[in-house]
């Protein structure tokens, strides 16, 4: 009995060990800052930061960008992202570039917590230790902003930092974007900004039970609990990009909208990116991009499930209610009225297995966003105080099974989980 | 499949091109907007969304930009302006003041009790002194009808969205620019004095034409953020 116990001691403290051992693997030596930084540090890491939209988390609505407060729903718990300005209580006052260098490449904080992967480091691990610096070096020039971090609200066991290790221990490894000498220089650079600082990949892939990243890398996935389907970047029924023309990626990521005779543009948390973020990028980094997603490898699904077919009821009563609310601007053949409406016919947002975003769409209605490109946007109406869940999930099966269109069925149920957000 | 999808491209790209015009004016860009707020934006009072037509550009600016930066609570709302910016949302504001379009008259209902009906018309138009309350029509003009550039006339309101709006006020969740002279308007009322002046208000015929003011009656009684304090016309708007 004796030593049974003593030999499930030494494979807990084993087992500790090894989670210790890897939480703590490729950290830097904290040595004091080199030169002070230059002009050209901060100018740098002001572009930087907005590769990373850092702000979009970092700020609260309306308040003082990177004074932190915007609260990051998760199935968690909410985390409240903290002030980056250099106020020496509640901003990165204390820190060093070092501290700085270790918070993007280990996920660690500069009192030697560990972070919640809501900030992702799963990702920004891959930014180089330079410009790391640069946005250090920029949040440092920013005015200090005496605002309190708010404390993160997360249930048990979540809450802990042992749980926290452990979470580490299983799915976080820091890294680098390694060069890949057979491919083009803008390849390269894409892959930097794609895999690293623009940390795509927290949106655009399945997370676990645990949240974490899971399945192909930009495989797509449903974004907890705001609950938009971020769509497969190399898969060519969602947003997979091989077969489009770079200048059309690239306006899509510029201007937020692709092309003019097909009338696509971003939607729901992507308008944020392309606000935030992508517009403000040089047409250089927005090419690399562009050059890096389409050369993404495909991963279609063999033989893909084939979609339920809609039912009559579902078609008479959606085609009903589309020739009532729709008609007048997506047209009858769901031909739509490019740039200013999208078609509907053909349409691969509308026919990929997850309707989820057309729910959110039809609900919320919306805009795309305002770039210099497409200044006044035209609008879509919200249609949630207008039509029913059955009658909202009639009209977008009609929408789905018509024209040409093969997707599957919308059902009720799944329009009252996302008009509840559950 | 390759070839299915060509032909769905193919398809598209005919349809493209018999797709009707679409008109290139702002009211067809803003038909996210008439949805709820009513063709042209003349929501009458028997909803509960409020009419945008006609109302100052300042204080529409105001409210769309409140929305988009977390001063208005409301996730529709918040939603559709997120994506737009300043400039858009000028010429939005501007677009639905422009419309000097016709009210309808208030929906026929039950008449107020006639207390209820003096103690918000006495509020609405006198305040109250021993508490120095001012009243409304001391900032939102004689007639009611609000005050260019940025004070909104109060008439032609459902009595939901006034009593909502007041009472949002009351608890913070509805703010305006700093300093923000009706929180502390709206927190100086009792629940029922809210009641009472919504429901004056929303009962009221609209004058026509029902134009906002070019001039404050006199002096604002407290700074209002957002709002020039003139008595004399403003030609110029702020930004």
């Amino acid at each position: 009995m004796k030593r049974v116990l003593i030999a499930f001691v030494l494979l807990l403290a084993a087992g500790v060990a090894l989670v210790l051992a890897l939480n703590f693997r490729d950290e830097p030596a904290l040595l004091a800052d080199a030169a002070p930084f230059t002009a050209q540090h901060i100018a740098r890491g002001e572009y930087l930061a907005r590769a990373g939209n850092c702000a979009g988390c970092h700020t609260e609505r309306g308040g003082v960008p990177y004074a932190g407060g915007r609260g990051i729903a998760t199935p968690f718990g909410t985390v409240f992202a903290p002030n980056l300005t250099p106020h020496p209580q509640h901003g990165l006052g204390g820190w060093t570039a070092a501290l700085f260098w270790r918070a993007m490449h280990n996920g660690r904080s500069a009192d030697g917590r560990l972070l919640y992967p809501v900030f992702p480091y799963t990702e920004l691990t891959r930014v180089t230790r330079e410009d790391s610096d640069a946005l250090f070096a920029y949040l440092r020039s920013l005015p200090a902003t005496d605002k309190p971090n708010r404390p993160h609200v997360l249930s048990f066991p979540y809450d802990t930092q042992a749980a926290l290790a452990v979470w580490r221990a299983a799915f976080f490894r820091p890294g680098s974007v390694a060069h890949d000498a057979t491919r083009s220089a803008a390849w390269n650079r894409g892959a930097y900004l794609v895999e690293g600082l623009g940390h795509c990949n927290a949106c655009h892939s399945s997370r676990n039970a645990l949240g974490a990243s899971s399945g192909i890398a930009l495989g797509g996935g449903l974004i907890p609990i705001q609950n938009w389907y971020a769509p497969s970047l190399n898969d060519a029924r969602e947003a997979g990009v091989a077969d489009r023309a770079l200048p059309q990626i690239v306006a899509l990521l510029h201007d937020g909208v692709a092309d003019a005779s097909r009338g696509g543009s971003v939607t729901g948390p992507m308008v944020e990116v392309v606000t935030g973020s992508l517009q403000h990028l040089s047409a250089d980094d927005l090419l690399a991009m562009a050059t890096y997603l389409k050369a993404l490898p495909p991963h279609d699904v063999k033989d893909p499930p084939k979609p339920t077919p809609i039912s009559a009821a579902a078609m008479e009563q959606g085609g009903k209610l589309y020739e009532q609310h729709c008609v007048g601007c997506h047209g009858k053949q769901g031909e739509g009225a490019p740039p200013a409406y999208p078609p509907l016919a053909g349409n691969r947002a509308v026919t990929m297995a997850s309707a989820a975003n057309l729910v959110h769409i039809v609900l919320e209605g919306g805009f795309a966003p305002s770039t210099p490109a497409n200044p006044r946007p035209y609008g879509m109406p919200p249609f949630a105080t207008v039509l029913s869940d059955a009658e909202l999930a009639s009209v977008l099966s009609h929408v789905r099974g018509s024209w040409g269109n093969a997707g599957s069925e919308v059902s009720p149920l799944d329009v009252a989980r996302l008009r509840s957000g559950r | 499949m390759k070839f299915l999808l060509v032909l769905i491209l193919l398809s598209t790209a005919v349809g493209a091109r018999a797709a009707p015009a679409v008109p290139d004016t702002i009211a067809q860009r803003l038909q996210a907007c008439t949805g709820c707020h009513g063709k042209e934006g003349r929501a009458a009072r028997d909803g509960y969304q409020p009419r945008i037509a006609g109302k100052p550009a300042d204080y529409l600016y105001h409210q769309l930009q409140g929305f988009r930066d977390g001063r208005r609570q409301y996730a529709l709302m918040t939603g559709l302006l997120d994506p737009l910016s300043d400039a858009y949302l000028r010429e939005i504001a501007a677009y639905f003041s422009s419309l000097d379009l016709p009210y309808s008259p208030p929906a026929p209902g039950p008449a107020l009790p006639a207390e209820l009906a003096r103690r918000g018309e006495s509020l609405t138009r006198e305040g109250d002194p021993a508490r120095k309350l001012p009243a409304c029509a001391q900032c939102h003009g004689s007639a009611l009808t609000g005050v260019a550039p940025a004070i909104p006339g109060l008439l032609g309101l459902p009595r939901d969205y006034l009593v909502a709006q007041l009472g949002a006020w009351r608890t913070g969740t509805r703010r305006a620019l700093a300093p923000d002279c009706m929180a502390q308007v709206a927190q100086a009322l009792t629940a029922d004095e809210v009641g009472m002046i919504a429901q004056w208000l929303a009962v009221q015929p609209v004058p026509e034409p029902a134009h906002p003011a070019p001039t404050l009656p006199a002096a604002l009684p407290m700074a209002c953020g957002g709002v020039p304090d003139v008595t004399t016309p403003v030609t110029k708007v702020s930004p």
